[in-house]
Parts: structure tokens; sequence; C-alpha cells
């Protein structure tokens, strides 16, 4: 168990958690762990960056019973974390292109944290409105070298940034600039629509997937995507593995384990599943 | 010329090796079926499925002991039988890869009898075999409350045989009851084999946080811990009744399979040990450590390694 040592409100439904671990702090961009809020339940967590000697850190949205357990751990509260799992981005070199919606922004700024110094990286955040917007700041931090970094948010009711969906101003990002890669990580809808928008271009492109997870370590089948298991063989694969992919952005499987199709285009929450709530 | 790695799991099934999926590993999705089998699998058993589909217990359903072994207690997650039958059966066109064996849960003959009828009609051709669930260790009125019970052992295993005419299996476990009645029940009631053994009904308690880990407070044990109690079931199966008998439990290297056939198992299961640093690959490292075996050993095949240490003492 680890003690959660500082806990920072990002919205007033989205909190980071910082613990020390070294594992954790040593985990690459896109590895998750499963962490257990003891009475509440266990689920799945991107490991979240913090720049503290040895320490990480979860950012959580308080949703249902699991993930409203964690966002209620307070500073000195215990939580189980197993892990590192899965794989992680490719980070590649250049002129980068990050597309995260709610709490997929947490692996895209592990992601961000190892991106070079030269390198030039634009981060569009997606959310449903002002009041939902985190990591913006941080995302904008100058790095170390001679390489830039810009924010842009959407806001589907407009009250933040460019009003409209994420994908839109993705869709965009990549007609009126080159890109050398594109890394995204939300509801699976938006990543269908920047996958398909940076292989439609020939950018190479990345995407963190999300299933229901009970073991983290390829044993009990219940993330499976296809023939992919998404814990072990992701949770990061490449744009046109997962474009071959028959489940990607159509189904995923209930608690049951029986599959469901994805909902509207906006990502709203799948029933009973948590997927895609992020 | 080279040992043949088939094997007859009972008299209407030989598989291509003796190395099964276990049941609930891996178990929902027919494609990641077929990638098993191109590991290396010579059958794979589907997630024990009942006749409504079940959401389980929440998470934590699974977790690693100090020690070594796993611990879990999904409470039998499965999409019901009518969704895996229509898998299955969308699967069969293009099959490629390993028989697949349905693995079948629940409390009653009737039950049993619906569900195998119902596999029968949809996709019967491409269930080579029936395993009866008798032993999941975790769940209220499934499972080994049924396995515990020899009357009910009996209902449940004609009703299974009477619905299709595919092998039928008996998954027996550690249960409150004498496991041999189980055995002993099902193959009087025209069994064709019997898989030993389940996860058996263990827990863990957090130090820290000062409770159980799971969810349901107790779960199963599997894994290496569980090895020679699984291997010492076969053997007395194999010693008391010369049934035929699939080993399971902590199977995880080509030692420990050649273990279970020398107890008397014509084939093994592997659960846990797909959470191993080789993951899938586990099936053809095991079955490439059985051929050097009867290799060296001057077997043409695993027949002749079956049991024979059930004689010796
Ligand atoms: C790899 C990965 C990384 C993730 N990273 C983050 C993150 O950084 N921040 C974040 O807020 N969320 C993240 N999620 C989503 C998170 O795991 C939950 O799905 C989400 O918090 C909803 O949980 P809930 O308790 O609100 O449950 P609900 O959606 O209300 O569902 C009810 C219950 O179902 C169970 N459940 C829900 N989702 C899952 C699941 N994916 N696997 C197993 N059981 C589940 C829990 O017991 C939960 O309490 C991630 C998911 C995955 C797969
Ligand atoms: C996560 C998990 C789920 C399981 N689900 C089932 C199941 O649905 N039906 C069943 O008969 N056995 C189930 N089992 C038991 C395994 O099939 C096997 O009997 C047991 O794990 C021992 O083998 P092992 O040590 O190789 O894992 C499950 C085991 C695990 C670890
Ligand atoms: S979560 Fe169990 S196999 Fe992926």
């Amino acid at each position: 168990m680890r003690a959660v040592e500082e806990v920072v409100q990002e919205t007033p439904t989205v909190r980071t958690l910082a613990f020390t671990d070294a594992a954790m702090h040593a985990a690459l961009p896109g590895q998750f762990a499963m962490v257990w809020a003891p009475g509440a339940g266990e689920l799945p967590m991107s490991v979240m960056v913090h720049r503290g000697e040895g320490k990480a850190a979860f950012t959580v949205r308080r949703h249902g019973p699991a993930s409203s357990g964690l966002f209620g751990t307070a500073v000195g509260g215990l939580i189980g974390v197993r892990g590192p799992y899965g794989n992680s981005f490719d980070v590649r070199r250049g002129r980068l292109l990050l597309v995260g919606g709610g709490t997929g922004m947490v692996p895209l700024m592990r992601l961000l944290s190892r991106a070079g110094g030269d390198d030039d990286v634009t981060v569009l955040i997606g959310a449903r409105t002002a009041g939902e917007v985190f990591f913006e700041e941080a995302a904008g931090r100058p790095p170390g070298g001679s390489g830039s970094r810009a924010v842009e948010v959407s806001t589907e009711d407009g009250s933040r940034g460019r009003k409209g969906l994420v994908t839109a101003a993705a869709e965009e990002a990549l007609g009126a600039g080159r890109f050398d890669a594109v890394y995204t990580c939300g509801p699976e809808l938006m990543m269908l629509g920047v996958v398909r928008a940076a292989t439609a271009r020939g950018v190479f492109v990345q995407a963190s997937l999300e299933r229901v997870m009970k073991c983290g370590v390829g044993m009990c089948g219940s993330c499976c995507a296809g023939a992919d298991i998404v814990c072990r063989d992701g949770t990061v694969f490449d744009g046109d593995h997962l474009l071959a992919n028959p489940d990607f952005g159509r189904s995923y499987r209930n608690k049951a384990g029986a599959p469901e199709a994805y909902g509207d285009a906006r990502g709203a929450p799948a029933p009973g599943a948590g997927i895609g709530s992020r | 010329m080279a040992p043949s790695l088939s094997t007859e799991v009972c008299p209407s099934l030989t598989i291509g090796a003796p190395t099964m999926l276990a049941s609930g590993i891996l178990g929902i999705s027919a494609d990641v079926f077929a990638r098993v089998a191109e590991a290396g699998a010579g059958a794979v058993v589907t997630k024990s499925v009942s006749r409504e589909p079940r959401d389980g217990y929440q998470n934590p359903t699974v977790t690693g002991v100090r020690g070594g072994g796993w611990l879990n207690a999904v409470g039998l997650s499965n999409p019901g039988a009518g969704s895996m039958a229509g898998m299955l059966a969308a699967a069969a066109g293009g099959r490629r890869g390993a028989p697949v064996i349905v693995s079948l849960v629940g409390s009653a003959g009737p039950e049993f009898e619906q569900m195998a009828g119902l596999f029968e009609e949809e996709c019967g051709g491409a269930v080579a075999a029936y395993e009866l669930n008798l032993s999941c260790p975790h769940v209220a009125r499934v499972g080994l409350e049924v396995g515990d019970d020899p009357a009910l052992v009996r209902e449940v295993v004609r009703a299974t045989k009477g619905a299709t005419g595919a092998p039928v299996i008996a998954k027996v476990g550690l249960g409150s009851a004498r496991y041999m009645d189980t055995v002993e029940a099902a193959l009087a009631a025209g069994a064709d084999a019997i898989t030993a053994i389940n996860t058996v009904r263990a827990m863990s308690i957090d130090v820290a946080a000062m409770r159980p880990v799971l969810s349901n407070g107790i779960g199963g044990l599997s894994g290496p811990p569980i090895r020679p109690i699984a291997v010492r079931c076969v053997y007395e199966i194999a010693l008391q009744h010369g049934a035929p008998v699939i080993g399971c439990g902590g199977v995880s290297c080509w030692e420990d399979a050649v273990e279970f056939m020398l107890a008397g198992a014509s084939a093994v299961q592997v659960g846990s040990a797909v959470a191993g640093a080789g993951w899938v690959g586990v099936f053809s490292e095991i079955n490439a450590g059985v051929r050097r075996y009867m290799e060296d050993n001057g077997f043409s095949g695993v027949r002749e390694v079956v049991g024979l240490a059930v004689q010796r003492r």
C-alpha cells in the first residue's frame, strides 16, 4: 500500500493524488496501474507524471463507486498499487501532435515529459465545458531546449477555447501543418476520428485503448478487443493496427464480457462499464 | 521418427498437442481462441458460461500472492450461453486452430440440458466437447456447491449427456465433500473424462488495509502452489478408476506437464502461467519440452507416458 502525500484539485470532479513509488515513477508513457481504494474498488489508472524524486501520481475523475472512492482518498490515506502494466508510446522526435479528451490527458502528460526539449509539440485538449479543462497550463510549459509547446482547448459548449469537438481541431491541425507523429487518448470515438485523420495523411499515429480490466496481466481476458488483449498487447496500438481491428471504435466487452456497441460520437459513458467515461 | 504430441483425451476426443487453455483464462473471444491455438494450444476451453449473463464481482477480483500463485474471485462473469454460442457460430465459418471445449456452469440438470442443447443447435459442429464446472469455489449454488452433492452431479452429467453426442468432461475441485465422490458420481453418470482440479478456496488479507484483498473476501488459489495437490488428485483418480483425466493446476513448464502425464493425465490445462513472461508462448514452450522428453526417453507418443508413475512406487 502507498500513502497519498499530496492532493491537487484539478477541476471540481478531477483530482491528482501523488505518492512515492520507484516503479511507478519510472513507468513509461502510456503504462497503467491497477489502483485499489480499499472498500471502494480497484480500477485501471494511467500513471501520471510527478517531478518529485521517486514520485508518481494518479489523476482521477469522480464518477462511479470505485473512482469516487479513489477521488475521496485524503492525504495520508492508503491506496494499493500494482503494475506498471502494458506497453508504452513510441515517442518520436520532431513535430508532435497530442490529442487528449478528459482523463485521456493523463498518459499524454507523461509522454510530454519524455518529449525532447527541441521538439515542437502541439497539445489539443477536449472537454465538455470550461470547468472540466485541466492540465492546460502544465502542458504549455516551455521545454528546456529550442522546441515549442502550443496548447489549444476545445469545448463542446464553446465556454472556453474553440467550440466543438477536439477531433475537428485535430483535423484542422493535420491539414495545416506537417507532423512527425500523432498520439491520442480519450473516448474511443474521438480516437477513431484522430486515427483516421492522421492515417489519411500518412502520419504515424498511436492511440491508447480503454477496456474493462480485472487482472492487468493478460490472464482473465476481460480487456479483449478483436484478437488483442489490451492490457498486454497494448494499451498503446499503432493506427493501422487499430483500423484493422474489428472492435476499434465499434464495440467493447461489458462487465459480463458481452460485446456492446459504442454510443454516440461524443463518447458518452457506455452503460454500466465506465468505458469511454474518461 | 520424432515423437507425436497428439493425444487421445478420451475415445472420442483426440487433440494435436497435450496442452489446453484452461477455462476462464483469456476465455471470451473467438479471435483470441484462434490466437491461443496458433500459439500451440491443443484445445481451448471457454470461460464457464451460465444460462444468463453475469457481471461477476467488482474489482479487486484478481491478485498475486506473496510467495507465489494467484488468487481470484471474478464471480463467474460471463456473457451467457446465448452470446457465447452466437460468437462460436459466427467464428465457425473461417475456423482456424484448435478444438473448442465449452465450459458450462449452473445449478441443476435442466439448465445444463438447455445450454448444451442451445450450443448443439447454434454451433454443434464447432464444439469438440463440454466441460462441466462442478468446482468454482467462490459463487453460491453453482460450481463446488454442485460438485459437493453427488446426486446433483449425476443429474447434471446425465442431463448434459442427453443433450449432446459430444464428450462430456467433469471438472472437479476440492470442496467440503470427498472429491472422489464427485468423480465417482460423474463417471457413473457417463462422464467421458475428468478435469482435476479447479482453484482451491483461499484468501489474502492486506496487512496495511487490515481487510481481505478480494472484494468477495474468499477466492480460489491457482498457480504453482496448488500443483502438488492437483498431481495427487490426478494420481488417485488414475489409480482408482483408470478413467481419462486432464490435469490442471500450476502447470507452467514442460516438467510440470510431464509430471501430470506420469500421474495419469492424457493432457494438461494451463491457466495462471499465461501471466508469466512468456505469455501465450508458454504453450509452444511446454509442447517443445514434452517432445524433447519423449525423444530423450525413447517414447513415440504421449500415450506411452500417461500413467507410468501410477504403477510405480
Ligand atoms: C488503461 C486505463 C487507464 C485509465 N486511466 C484513467 C485515469 O488516468 N483517470 C481516470 O479517471 N480514469 C481512468 N481510466 C478509467 C477508469 O478505470 C474507470 O473506468 C473510470 O474511472 C470509471 O470508474 P467508476 O468507478 O467511476 O465506475 P463506473 O463507470 O460507474 O462503473 C461502475 C464500477 O465498474 C467497475 N469498473 C469501471 N470501469 C472499469 C474498468 N475499466 N475496469 C474494471 N472495472 C471497472 C468499477 O468497480 C466501478 O466502480 C482508465 C481506464 C483504463 C482501462
Ligand atoms: C481469473 C481466473 C478465472 C477462472 N475462471 C474459471 C471458470 O470460469 N471456470 C472454470 O472451470 N475454471 C476457472 N478458473 C480455474 C482455472 O481454469 C484452473 O482450473 C485453475 O486456475 C488452476 O490452474 P492454473 O494453476 O494453471 O491456473 C479460473 C482461474 C482464474 C485464475
Ligand atoms: S485485464 Fe485481464 S487479460 Fe487484460
